[in-house]
């Protein structure tokens, strides 16, 4: 009873989040509504067991969101309204709906045609987290090291993008050196 | 589901709610009692005896003031986002064990409310969504400083939370599971993880206790706050039991931290004796006192100096000793 109540009290704050998140003209409430969207997915990983991906899913969005913030900081205003420039409602609203609906079939048609079965049973005594370490270490080994070396690529080049200037250490430098640097900026200028 | 565990853990959840609470107040007071003797001071006197009371008249005047929302403000963002700072240090508290199971008129009690698998994971993750208040108060409240405040309270967690997350990896490599409890029952058998493995587990304590710092907002760390500019941060436009939520999530955060760092290296509550229950608030309390210490010995650092620390040191510190530690796990 206690896991059909949680369930459906997350998928309505969830669908709800995440629909203010789409539909909201102020960057502050989308980008909230976003992060609050995100934890409550964890919600659904706790009530089916995986409690291991389900404090990842925390972790890794409420990191994320907050990077978002920082961009969001940036860019707007985040006390006013954006304004947004608004195509023909209908047709948005058309293909969001299809796009639903068409996830949704994709993901009940093998279930309906009851042919999911679970290809790694569970291993006698091992905890929730060993279970994921085990299939990410044996079956999905190439995925999860073509995954490390992606991220080790897109590190390298936001570090090369970012990084001018990134051997001088403002920490390092003494106070009249970097008074002296602006004074010359400023003659320059 | 039966109902007496259902019955049990509603009854745990509003004694830890209760007492945090109460201590987050008491703490307030031993935070300017400390740091008045540290400077020669006598700190509050005259409420009660010693000043005993000022907790319940400050308690007061935080629930009396009116609460003010600033025109201009994003409104129902600024008023939540003390709730979050405070509800999430409280739903961290749900996977520490704070004292061995003991037996209560026939009754055993197990001093935690949810003794999940990822005990430690979960702790780290909801402490840092507990961030998200400061940032959403800072970014809400239309006020310059408080947004300055915001964006160093952004940079503070994303460097420091990497710091965090690498430096309990060896540990947890040692012990083989994410269960506080489980740390414990580890270090009864093979003594405290800070002695283990020729100092891995020392260099991983100092760097989780620095991580605490920054994790918690304390100084040297107190950047979030804007204490140079003489204003409050983030706090700036708040008042009333608004601005006295944030504190209440802060000193909670500073009391469970200061229960993490004992159970995870420092041995917990050992045997689940007496004496060992003892031990424990013994720990946890040189900690919190170390809080306060700090507050009193040492400035504010800058944020590009938080995060050079971060970033440029304590990060490749934590990764060769998550390396060594694999070595000698494997030869």
């Amino acid at each position: 009873m206690f896991e059909a109540i949680a369930f459906y009290l997350f998928s309505f704050l969830t669908i709800t989040m995440f629909f203010i998140a789409v539909t909201t003209s102020q960057a502050l409430y989308a980008l909230t509504a976003l992060a609050a969207g995100m934890i409550f997915i964890s919600a659904f990983f706790f009530i089916l067991g995986a409690d291991f991906l389900g404090a990842i899913q925390i972790v890794v969005y409420s990191g994320a969101v907050m990077a978002l913030y920082a961009f969001g900081m940036m860019f707007f205003d985040t006390t006013r309204d954006v304004k947004e420039k608004q195509g023909n409602k209908f047709i948005v609203v058309g293909m969001g709906v299809l796009a639903a609906v068409l996830v949704v079939v994709i993901f009940a048609a093998p279930i309906v045609g009851d042919n999911i079965v679970a290809l790694y049973p569970m291993t006698e005594g091992a905890g929730n987290t060993q279970e994921v370490g085990m299939v990410l270490f044996t079956k999905y080994l190439v995925p999860f090291e073509v995954a490390a070396v992606m991220l080790l690529v897109a590190m390298i080049a936001g570090i090369v993008l970012a990084g001018k200037k990134m051997d001088i250490s403002l920490t390092l430098t003494s106070d009249d050196k970097i008074e002296e640097d602006e004074n010359n900026k400023k003659v320059l200028l | 589901m039966d109902t007496a565990y259902l019955i049990e853990t509603v009854i745990k959840v509003v004694v830890i709610l209760l007492i945090f609470s109460a201590l987050a107040g008491i703490g307030t007071y031993f935070e300017r009692k400390v740091l008045a003797f540290m400077q020669r001071r006598l700190g509050p006197m005259y409420v009660g005896p010693y000043g005993l009371l000022q907790v319940a008249a400050d308690g007061v005047k935080l629930f009396t003031k009116e609460d003010i929302i600033p025109t201009n403000v994003v409104g129902r963002i600024f008023k939540i986002a003390p709730v979050i700072t405070a509800a999430t240090a409280f739903m961290a508290a749900a996977a520490i064990p704070f004292l061995p199971s003991f037996t209560l008129f026939g009754y055993e009690v197990h001093p935690i409310v949810a003794d999940i698998n990822i005990g430690i994971l979960y702790i780290l993750g909801i402490m840092g969504v507990g961030l998200y208040g400061p940032l959403l108060g800072g970014m809400a409240s239309a006020n310059k400083f408080s947004l300055l405040s915001a964006a160093r309270g952004a940079a503070v967690f994303i460097s420091y939370e990497v710091v965090t997350g690498l430096s309990i990896l060896a540990p947890i490599m040692m012990v083989g599971s994410l269960s506080l409890v489980d740390f414990n029952n580890y270090q009864i058998e093979n003594g405290w993880i800070i002695f283990n493995m020729y100092g891995v587990g020392f260099v991983a304590f100092i760097l989780f206790w620095i991580a605490a710092f920054a994790e918690t907002g304390r100084t040297p760390f107190h950047l979030i706050a804007n204490d140079h500019e003489i204003i409050d941060g983030f706090g700036t436009e708040y008042s009333g039991m608004r601005w006295g939520l944030f504190f209440i999530g802060e000193y909670a955060n500073m009391f469970f931290i200061s229960f993490v760092i004992p159970l995870l290296f420092l041995g917990g509550y050992g045997d689940g004796s007496f004496l060992g229950a003892l031990a424990l608030l013994g720990k946890v309390a040189f900690f919190f006192f170390f809080f306060l210490w700090t507050r009193a010995a040492w400035p504010d650092v800058r944020p590009d100096q938080l995060m050079w620390l971060c970033w440029k040191v304590l990060m490749p510190v934590a990764v060769i000793n998550v390396v060594i530690a694999g070595f000698l796990m494997m030869f």
